[in-house]
């Protein structure tokens, strides 16, 4: 009886132990970060290499570097694009995260309303070189206008029209299309015998918001007004959407199976010569890891209405790219700004940017002749005349999933032989929007 | 046994006795001894009861405590400073003519039909291949191995292995129906638009039926032989026998194995969240993945946490009204 009682002891204890630790998270909520440990760091990095392995190995020997330099040891941890936002969240909520982590930088405004990143004032800027580093636009997408950023620009992406140069001198076509108009005329002409002029990846929400975007910027529509309030069915956004489905609709320059497509199939469709223009952001390292060469395939500006890109309805891509925040709650504050200031030197900008296939924010290491190469030329071109950040409002993620849905079942319909019209897109997005209104 | 008076307490017992205290106190000695026996099953039942608490209702409490707050992204990062909304999450949640509302009655019958559907035929595939396997022939344990293959493997390899097979264009399902069946004019779209439910439903129908074969064919196990010989000799058929003998003796199996295929149904994530991601088409937006979706997707988990209470609320009816009808069908039947 003695045992069991003794045994019934052990159990509660364990329980409430567990208990008790369970629940620790969630209440530090407070904190402005500290120095307690000042000799490590956690860091989260997005998945950017061909695979998670890849990357790890890719960032150790520059963490080892860090290491010689700082004393500070950098815990690395490699999150999966699907998974980060969520481990985020957790982490945010639980208040047992990372010091440091890279964000998508649409997240960025979202995340910044959380008040668990810390704000990277002039102080903070001063403290990895100043913000005059940065190239402004990268800076625009790392948060709310007019608030200071909750993050720094570590990798900057944007959009360009890949297209294939056999299929393209097949058809006849001697320059790749500057206008929406000659891009639908090319992708008829390339449109036949089972392949297709422009492939597209209609079930990835994300995806959908970065084309019904900048199509919204061209047809001078943004989704949300300047009180951050949405916009979704202005007839400018109501436009840009049925531009972008009519593409397959009313086009037929896009194959009905693109409506169902979300993991990069359009990019397999392209290395494998079904389809000859894809609009994608570095998707040099994909095509070449799926057996082209580089030669196979040219790169030019996204089109646009006038036919040249630049700022207001001449905008031809988002402003993409990988921002690095830190958890305001971290226990090694001056490390994690360290760690910041390493990561954007200009030395391991030029080395990681190129390694990466993207285009570095930082100014000086932007200059550096690998980033002239003609791929990452459009590249570097597109973000410094024609890119535009995607909406930095609080609730972006919110905006993804209600129009990155609509336009997925506008896709599906499309793709069905069903009509398109201005009402059932003005439909769709007026239900979207209604959503929004919580 | 005499020892009574040898022992000091009884000894005490006894004085207390003379001078008069009752008879209450005189059974005072032997509590200890009862709490030693029926204490026992509660000691060994704590640990449970603390796992349970600390693993689902403690969770299940805190919900519900979020489910009155508006806990947007603005105060996830400090949940006490969510401000109380009362009941707003859930009027804006059974609000069915504003669209948030309208989305989840939607979500909700389709929910209702897909585990109608998906429950039903799962038993009737299960009772089928249960009575067959009844006979002994050769292959028979083959057979059995073969189909719970699908209950043994893990869900997410089974399910994204059926996403690819319903590929529009390179999936297994329209090269079949569509290339060398010629069933269909244009291959078909499984995983978005009308199709979508029809996926679903198939994939969990091939999921879930194994469990329902494995509890039947024990149940068939213990239906005396002599049962059917009898009902041979007196000229019963075989559909006879299994709607006269095999199904009423079913009755106490199928009364669990349908509440449990419910539940498991009604609320399952996996399948249709591998199948098609985060945002499921409209004619198969499970109530699980729209809950998902308001709240995960979109940083509003108070708004997640009201559907869910109602979720669970909906579920603790049904089991409830469904274990009273059949509990009560049952004693009928005893009577």
């Amino acid at each position: 009886m003695r045992h069991l009682r003794a045994a019934a002891a052990v159990t509660l204890a364990i329980a409430v132990a567990a208990g008790v630790t369970g629940c620790g998270g969630g209440t530090s909520s407070s904190g402005g970060g500290s120095n307690e440990s000042p000799k490590t760091l956690t860091y989260w990095a997005s998945n950017q290499g061909p695979s998670i392995e890849a990357d790890k190995k890719i960032l150790a020997p520059e963490l080892k570097k860090f290491e010689e330099e700082t004393g500070i040891k950098v815990k690395l941890e490699v999150v999966p694009w699907a998974d980060l936002l969520n481990r985020i969240l957790a982490a945010t909520t639980s208040g047992q995260g990372p010091d440091v982590l890279n964000i998508g930088n649409t997240w960025s405004a979202s995340l910044q309303a959380t008040g668990a990143l810390l704000p990277w004032d002039e102080k903070n800027f001063e403290s990895i070189g100043g913000r005059d580093r940065f190239v402004d636009s990268a800076v625009a997408s790392a948060g709310k206008e007019g608030e200071p950023p909750a993050a720094v620009p570590l990798y900057s992406l944007a959009y360009a029209l890949y297209y294939n140069k056999a299929m393209f001198a097949e058809a006849g076509i001697t320059e790749p299309p500057a206008t929406w108009d000659q891009l639908v005329a090319d992708g008829k002409k390339l449109s036949k015998d089972g392949k297709w002029g422009l492939g597209a990846e209609g079930a990835n929400l994300s995806n959908n918001i970065h084309q019904v975007f900048v199509l919204g910027k061209q047809h001078a529509a943004d989704f949300f007004d300047e009180s951050g309030k949405a916009t979704f069915t202005s007839d400018g956004a109501v436009a840009a959407v049925k531009q972008y489905v009519d593409l397959m609709a009313e086009d037929k320059v896009i194959a009905p199976g693109n409506a169902e497509y979300a993991q990069n199939q359009s990019l397999t469709d392209f290395a494998k010569g079904r389809t000859a223009m894809v609009l994608w952001q570095a998707a040099a390292s994909t095509f070449a890891a799926q057996g082209m060469k580089p030669e196979d395939w040219g790169v030019a500006p996204v089109p646009v209405r006038s036919g040249t890109p630049g700022t207001g309805t001449h905008t031809n891509s988002m402003v993409a790219g990988i921002n690095m925040a830190v958890f305001k709650n971290t226990k090694n504050i001056d490390g994690a700004k360290k760690f910041v200031k390493f990561m954007t030197s200009d030395a391991e900008q030029k080395l990681l940017n190129k390694t990466y296939g993207s285009i570095p924010p930082v100014k000086a290491a932007q200059a550096d002749a690998a980033f002239a190469a003609p791929d990452l030329k459009v590249l570097r071109d597109t973000l410094s005349t024609s890119a535009a950040p995607l909406p930095q409002v609080p609730n972006e993620s919110q905006f993804e999933t209600a129009v990155g849905t609509a336009v997925k079942e506008l896709w599906a319909e499309a793709a069905a032989g069903k009509p398109i019209t201005t009402e059932t897109v003005k439909a769709r997005l007026d239900k979207a929007q209604q959503t929004m209104q919580q | 046994m005499t020892a009574v008076t040898t022992d000091p307490r009884a000894a005490e017992s006894d004085r207390e006795r003379s001078t008069g205290t009752g008879g209450a106190r005189r059974r005072l000695p032997r509590i200890p001894d009862r709490i030693r026996r029926g204490g026992l099953p509660y000691l060994l039942l704590l640990p449970a009861v603390l796992l349970e608490l600390l693993i689902h209702l403690i969770p299940m409490i805190i919900g519900i405590v979020m489910s009155f707050r508006q806990l947007t992204q603005f105060y996830i990062n400090n949940w006490g400073g969510a401000p109380w909304t009362g009941l707003d999450n859930y009027s804006i949640a059974v609000d069915f003519n504003a669209p948030i509302g309208e989305a989840l009655l939607h979500s909700f019958l389709v929910t209702c039909v897909f585990t109608f559907f998906a429950v039903g035929l799962s038993w009737l595939f299960g009772v089928a291949a249960a009575i067959m396997l009844q006979e002994n022939f050769r292959g028979r344990g083959f057979l059995r191995a073969v189909f719970l293959v699908p209950y043994a493997l893990p869900v997410y390899a089974a399910v994204i292995t059926w996403a690819f097979m319903f590929q529009r264009d390179n999936g297994l399902v329209n090269h079949v129906l569509h290339d060398q069946l010629g069933l269909t004019d244009q291959p078909s779209f499984w995983l978005i638009g009308d199709n979508s439910i029809y996926a679903l439903i198939i994939v969990s129908v091939w999921k879930g039926w194994p469990f329902a074969f494995l509890m039947l064919m024990a149940a068939l196990q213990n239906i005396p032989r002599e049962l059917y010989e009898a009902a041979s000799i007196d000229g019963a058929g075989i559909w006879q026998q299994i709607r006269r003998i095999t199904l009423p003796s079913l009755r106490p199996v199928n009364q669990v194995l349908v509440l449990v295929l419910f539940l498991w149904t009604f609320n399952d994530f996996n399948t249709p969240y591998v199948l098609f991601g985060k945002s499921a088409p409209e004619n198969a937006d499970l109530i699980s993945i729209h809950i998902y979706q308001s709240s995960f997707v979109t940083w509003n988990f108070g708004s997640g946490s009201a559907m869910s209470v109602l979720l669970l609320l909906f579920l603790l009816v049904v089991t409830a009204v469904y274990l009273f009808l059949t509990s009560r069908g049952r004693r009928g039947a005893d009577a």
